[in-house]
């Protein structure tokens, strides 16, 4: 009685379960699918609508050459290439090296903040974090102009030092958020030990904790990776010929290049390509990231 | 800031007697009074190099000098040798608990300069009449660009609009629910589908632009549109009629931000221990009632942080909107963001733009004020 009624009671409800499941990943995949196998198309195949590759079209390198991708102009000079991979550098060292920077200094804040009483003047840890956190209500629109005057002062207008500082400053906030979160799960008595043993309150961060905390670092490291990855606003603002990322690359293509779909897809193939990689092998950390300090 | 001072007054116990520990330590290290003074020369030294640095600086920038530097980024060397000195001074000065103080001064000097720095300097722009292609430069205008704000139909329009996105996160929570759920379910593949609903939330929202926006959306050929057709929408127009337009963006950012929503509650419901579900189907309650009375309840707390940090990220939504309709049509689409966008750099009205900027930061306070304050006693009330 007990089987019959499981078997009769959960069958549809299993089936709508993998149903909706199954519907919204479509949801989710299809214009991913969409955008690499678009890059593969030809004129007639994107007005007629075809979908399914070797099927419905034979896949051409089209968008590919037009970037200078594809296997028979890779070994060509290809002025777009050219200015594809200088975009994607500016990309890869912008938000490794911000997201760097922040994780370094965003740790040790946070591990002060999660340790030790802090007083400046009437400002104590609390108001610490909250004077980090609150950043993250700032918006981009509010720090663009003063940033615009004051880089062209400092030189720094169109450089990826400038860049990097802003981002740096855009995910400092979420990545201490992120390790305060880790450093209140380790146990106190590790440092103690260490301390008594004679070891200096660096010497127990930097030996002891940092080791612990791994985990978390790298989990902040590669959300305030994606996040700089994907930063478009300041980017386009701050930036032309020389620090000019991907997501203004692909932005500016957007209006010039009308129908011929293949090279946009081909373009944002290309950009969006390592986020997949990351999301698929990294998703465990971004995971973690996200969530840290929201489940208590 | 030079007022580091470690007092043993932490909550909890065990983090009071690692400070303890710590003072110990710091009293047999015995900071001598010679240290306090080498210190506080320190200190005081580099803060007076600092300032004539500058004041040099801002003297040559003035023309009342005729020699300085080129441009302003020595300035910047110097604030970093300044933060550099204030960190050796208080290591000096107090032994330990500079060591500790250590930790936060890079990011506290860090965010300072990078950002209450600038917001005051923008607030100067802001009372300034500045176009970047007109020939005149920059002049004190006084409160106009307040009086123009206040006249500018666009402004209080994209205003209005950030009302139905802030709106619009409600549906994204209701919809992130109902998905970590199904995956809160006992199923197969579990990791697939994880990663499968994470994606989006991890691809460039300009890149979506293109790919939702821009093709999958398009009039003529997008697939999306082909669907409407056959649909029976003869006109599957997403971004001319000014509603379809709004809800077409409010789509589009649904797809990126609902996994990020979804996570947290997935994180929070399989925090929830196993007892609470079995108790609930030994009382006989259904499914229905017993998410509504069990799980629902307990979820509030994750809940409100998902959709308060949700909400704060909603109210900087600007890149799509940026790439995809610009605002149109007839600003329906415009986001406060991407409206001064536009009068940045289609415009060049600095001044004017940063005027609204600013505005808007003070609206946003309020805002959020009023929100965590609200939630708060909420949730006391709840509890």
């Amino acid at each position: 009685m007990a089987a019959r009624s499981l078997s009769a009671h959960h069958y549809p409800t299993k089936v709508i379960t993998y149903g909706l499941l199954i519907l919204w990943a479509f949801i989710c995949l299809f214009p991913i699918y969409w955008t690499f196998s678009t890059s593969f198309k030809t004129a007639v195949n994107v007005t007629q609508g075809h979908l399914l590759p070797w099927i419905d079209f034979a896949p051409d390198w089209k968008g590919w050459r037009s970037l200078g991708l594809s296997p028979d102009t890779i070994f060509e000079t290809s002025t777009v290439r050219e200015e594809f991979l200088k975009r994607f550098e500016n990309s890869v060292i912008a938000s490794i090296s911000a997201s760097a920077l922040a994780v370094l200094i965003g740790s040790c804040a946070a591990y002060g903040l999660s340790r030790f009483t802090y007083k400046f003047g009437p400002m104590q840890n609390k108001d610490i974090s909250f004077f980090f956190l609150s950043q993250l209500i700032l918006p981009p629109v509010v720090l663009a102009m003063p940033f615009l005057v004051l880089y062209k002062e400092l030189a720094l207008l169109d450089t990826r030092i400038g860049l990097i500082l802003l981002y740096t400053l855009m995910v400092l906030p979420i990545v201490i958020w992120i390790m305060r979160d880790q450093f209140d799960t380790i146990p106190l008595e590790l440092e103690q030990a260490a301390l008594v043993d004679g070891c200096s309150v660096w010497g127990a961060f930097l030996r002891i904790v940092l080791p612990i905390a791994l985990p978390g670092m790298v989990a902040a490291f590669i959300l305030s990776v994606i996040l700089c990855w994907n930063e478009y606003f300041f980017a386009a603002l701050l930036t032309s010929t020389n620090a000019k990322t991907l997501p203004v690359m692909v932005a500016s293509q957007t209006g010039s290049q009308g129908i011929s779909w293949w090279s946009m897809a081909a373009l944002s193939a290309a950009a969006i390509a390592p986020l997949i990689v990351i999301g698929v092998l990294l998703e465990r950390y971004i995971v973690k990231g996200l969530t840290a300090g929201s489940v208590k | 800031m030079a007022e580091t001072a470690d007092t043993p007054t932490a909550p909890m116990p065990s983090r009071a007697a690692l400070s303890a520990l710590s003072q110990a330590e710091a009293v047999t290290a015995g900071v001598a009074p010679e240290r306090v003074e080498d210190g506080k020369r320190i200190i005081t030294l580099a803060t007076v190099g600092f300032a004539v640095v500058v004041l040099i600086q801002l003297a040559f920038d003035l023309g009342i000098i005729s020699w300085g530097f080129e441009n302003w980024r020595p300035i910047a060397y110097a604030y970093v040798l300044w933060g550099i000195a204030l960190g050796f001074g208080l290591v000096r000065m107090r032994g330990a608990a500079g060591h500790r103080s250590l930790f936060v001064l890079p990011a506290v000097l860090f965010t300072v300069a990078m950002v209450i720095f600038p917001t005051f300097f923008g607030l100067y722009i802001a009372f300034t009449d500045w176009n970047l292609s007109a020939f005149e430069g920059r002049r004190f205008s006084g409160l106009k660009n307040l009086y123009d704000l206040f006249n500018d139909a666009y402004y209080w329009n994209a205003l209005g609009n950030m009302v139905f996105y802030v709106a619009a996160v409600l549906v994204q929570y209701a919809l992130a629910f109902g998905l970590a759920l199904l995956l809160n379910a006992d199923i197969r593949a579990r990791k697939f589908f994880r990663v499968a609903f994470l994606l989006p939330f991890m691809l460039s929202p300009v890149a979506v632009s293109w790919m939702i926006g821009k093709s999958l959306m398009e009039y003529r050929f997008g697939p999306v549109s082909r669907l409407m057709r056959e649909f029976g929408w003869d006109n599957p127009a997403f971004f001319t009629s000014p509603w379809i337009a709004k809800f077409s963006i409010a789509l589009m950012d649904a797809w990126v931000w609902i996994p990020f929503i979804m996570i947290m509650l997935l994180a929070g419901l399989q925090a929830l221990p196993k007892e609470l579900s079995e108790a609930a189907k030994v009382d006989g309650a259904n499914k229905w009632q017993s998410f509504w009375q069990i799980t629902f309840p307990i979820m509030l707390p994750v809940s409100v942080t998902a959709v308060v940090l949700r909400i704060i990220f909603q109210l900087k939504l600007a890149d799509i909107v940026i790439n995809v309709t610009s605002g149109g049509p007839g600003g329906a689409t415009d986001t406060v963001s991407s409206f001064i966008f536009r009068e940045y750099r289609d415009r060049s009205n600095v001044g004017y733009g940063t005027m609204l900027a600013e505005f808007y930061l003070v609206i946003i306070i309020i805002f959020v004020t009023l929100l965590l304050n609200f939630v708060s006693r909420w949730m006391r009330k709840i509890n």
